[in-house]
């Protein structure tokens, strides 16, 4: 298959396997920022391929993962008030503090499972007398789609949609994991398919001011194994460089179009990010212009709050001081049948991708 | 059919009271349908002789949208079970069928389903033997959902049961995998795309009688890993017989189409259902045989052998990786859910 198969090669992928055992000669821990990349090293087996010298840590860019729980206490809330709830679909496993989206809808709410806000916009149109929201979460990747639906709303003067929006952004992450005191990241994996909506420029302050390499990474095996094999050789040879592994897909400045769309809907405001807790100017808000498109505006849900599982992790295992296994939970009271926390929901959560594709990390 | 043969054109409450309007249902679609001496009778049941053991298997269908890519939910219904009869080392011979309606269905549809059914059983050389038919309101059903259950005669040389796997044994998958659920998906409201994937449904019960014939009891287990996949089944399997599975990424037959539309759904083709597709395991000395045969029947055009049945990890499937890594293959949890990005 185009674009993939030739990204999944075997030979390929070994050469630069082979290089990376060749040239690491010191211990290296480098984050792959992504869930997506999460998941695709461990479902390929690519973390056991790797010379124990390099050490993958697994990143907070998991959307489902760093959701805040009262955010979803809230689209609960919704959906007992007969909203009809739309959402990606990864998300209604995750558990509020009482339940999760699915159990909502067994009880009677009325969920549906979208792959685009613009699905939910025409399921406004064609149901006048209902409310629609659209439960908006994700990185600058799902934003653009998110305030388009918002746009569209308007254009067609549909006044019953409104979306529930909790999107993060990743530099400012990256930024609060390298200030922690506990943080042993020696070079970052960027998220190959948030910088093809934002480029790459935002990355090269952190470049600067951290003395670290950014090697921005797609998500196939050939992928990650080059752009470990970069990360590698820069620390190697001690430089500290943004590069960008992922160029048939991420240009310089992204994508101008997606970016207007995000600037007219939303503004960079404080976030609170699952696990880890409030990050400044770590988000998008929604403009006031845009008020009434605003869920937590317009049906008065916004102080809902939802206090943590105290026996999760996820805040350790999303800043990468921790990986699952090291969880005394993992595996054991969490599974993904009944998780504790988000990491062990979303197929890009590390704990799930642990414990579903990680061989001899699953008590026998 | 036509409102002028039945009156109406749309399935209502009353063609399930169990007054005339039902028999008319039954008189002028199902019975003239199927029309063959056990159903004939219009008793209560049918009785039918075997000779040896027997093998039951039943399954309910809700499949939506109830036409669909390559079938409906009534060659499904006849398919589903044969195939599940065919599983345990048997040659189907009857079913019953049982539909629940809900009101308002098209008559037109309702006979579409119905000869469906008729071609299907034909096509499996099984008699629909008895049945049933509900009708339930508006909103308490979802247009119409079957039950059949199926009996079939025990081959003679099967012996088909997971404590018959050995080590060493090769795990064999008679398709491609994956079409039926995607063609399903791609469907599904809210979800179209453009494809032309085709579900997969068909019967396999001569291929299997056949396999029984050359190769017995040198075949240790039959299953079709429909709901769950593939990796649900062999998951199953190994925890089943307390012994590892191995299997080749890149052996797996998946259609270029079908791959492309779980990469672009965020799906893993290893969890989606199929419908005419079966998993054999059989001893090493046979399996290339095994294969051959199946090669050559049109049912199993696309077999493969995907890997074995080892000492190591017990309970587990681990799934070789196209770039040479290994990876837990877990069963399915819940519904597979698509991905946020």
């Amino acid at each position: 298959m185009k674009y993939l198969s030739e990204y999944r090669n075997f030979e390929a992928t070994k050469k630069y396997l082979d290089e990376i055992h060749r040239i690491a000669t010191r211990n290296w821990n480098i984050m792959e920022i992504c869930g997506g990349q999460t998941h695709s090293l461990v479902k390929n087996g690519i973390l056991e391929l790797l010379p124990e010298k390099v050490r993958m840590i697994h990143g907070p860019g998991c959307p489902v993962c760093v959701t805040p729980l009262n955010l979803i206490d809230k689209a609960i809330e919704l959906l007992s008030n007969n909203v009809i709830v739309c959402s990606y679909g990864d998300m209604i496993r995750v558990p509020g503090s009482k339940k999760s989206l699915l159990e909502a809808k067994a009880g009677g709410g009325d969920l549906r499972i979208l792959y685009s806000p613009i699905e939910a916009v025409s399921i406004a149109k064609e149901n006048p007398d209902r409310e629609v929201v659209f439960f908006a979460v994700g990185f600058e990747t799902t934003a653009p789609a998110n305030a388009l639906s918002v746009l569209h709303a308007e254009k067609e003067g549909i006044t019953n949609y409104s979306i529930l929006a909790s999107h993060v952004l990743v530099p400012p992450a990256m930024e609060a994991i390298l200030d922690d005191e506990l943080c042993n990241i020696d070079a970052f994996l960027g998220a190959g398919h948030v910088c093809a909506i934002m480029g790459t420029q935002e990355y090269l302050p952190l470049v600067k001011k951290y003395k670290i390499p950014i090697v921005i990474t797609g998500f196939e095996p050939l992928d990650l194994v080059q752009g470990i094999y970069m990360a590698v050789k820069q620390l190697e040879e001690e430089r500290h460089e943004l590069e960008n592994q992922y160029a048939r897909v991420v240009k310089e400045h992204g994508n101008k179009a997606a970016i207007d769309v995000i600037k007219k809907v939303f503004q960079v405001g404080d976030r609170e990010w699952r696990g880890i807790g409030e990050i400044p100017n770590s988000g998008y808000v929604i403009r006031q212009a845009y008020r009434k498109y605003d869920a937590e505006a317009k049906f008065k849900v916004g102080n809902i709050t939802a206090p943590e599982n105290s026996d999760c992790i996820a805040g350790e295992i999303l800043r990468g001081i921790k990986k699952p296994n090291q969880c005394s939970q993992f595996g054991k009271t969490c599974t993904p049948s009944n998780p504790l926390g988000a990491p062990m929901v979303s197929s890009e959560g590390a704990c799930a991708a642990y414990y579903n594709f990680s061989d001899n990390l699953i008590s026998s | 059919m036509n409102k002028s043969e039945l009156g109406f054109d749309t399935i209502n409450l009353g063609h399930g009271s169990g007054g005339t309007m039902t028999r008319d249902l039954l008189d002028k679609i199902i019975f003239k349908t199927f029309n063959n001496t056990f159903l004939n009778q219009k008793h209560d049941g049918s009785i039918v002789k075997f000779d040896g053991e027997i093998a039951i298997s039943t399954d309910s269908f809700v499949v939506s949208p109830i036409f669909f890519k390559g079938g409906n939910i009534g060659e499904l219904a006849v398919n589903g079970t044969v195939n599940d009869v065919a599983m345990c080392g048997a040659i189907p011979k009857y079913l019953s069928l049982a539909f629940i309606v809900e009101e308002g269905l098209a008559i037109d549809d309702f006979t579409k389903i119905v000869n469906s059914v008729k071609r299907a059983a034909d096509n499996s050389g099984v008699l629909i033997i008895t049945g049933d038919t509900k009708v339930v309101e508006r909103g308490k059903g979802d247009k119409i959902f079957i039950n059949t259950t199926g009996f079939g005669e025990v081959h003679p040389e099967a012996n088909i049961s997971a404590n018959n796997i050995k080590v060493g044994d090769k795990i064999i998958v008679s398709g491609l995998i994956a079409q039926h659920g995607m063609a399903i998906m791609s469907q599904r409201e809210g979800l179209e795309f453009e494809s032309t994937i085709e579900s997969d449904t068909t019967n396999v019960n001569y291929l299997v009688n056949d396999l029984l014939d050359k190769f017995g009891n040198k075949i240790h287990l039959f299953r079709d890993p429909t709901r769950g996949g593939l990796a649900s089944v062999l998951s199953e399997i190994a925890t089943d017989i307390n012994k590892g599975v191995i299997i080749s990424e890149n052996k797996i037959p998946l259609e270029k189409q079908v791959a492309a539309a779980c990469e672009i759904l965020g799906l893993d083709p290893m969890y989606v259902a199929n419908e005419g597709v079966f998993i054999a395991i059989v001893e090493a000395n046979v399996a290339d045989a095994v294969v051959e045969t199946m090669q050559n029947n049109e049912k199993g055009i696309n077999t493969a052998c995907i890997g074995e049945v080892t000492e190591e990890h017990p309970n587990k499937v681990v799934m070789q990786s196209l770039v040479g890594g290994k990876r837990i293959v877990s069963p399915l949890i819940g519904e597979q859910l698509p991905r946020i990005c």
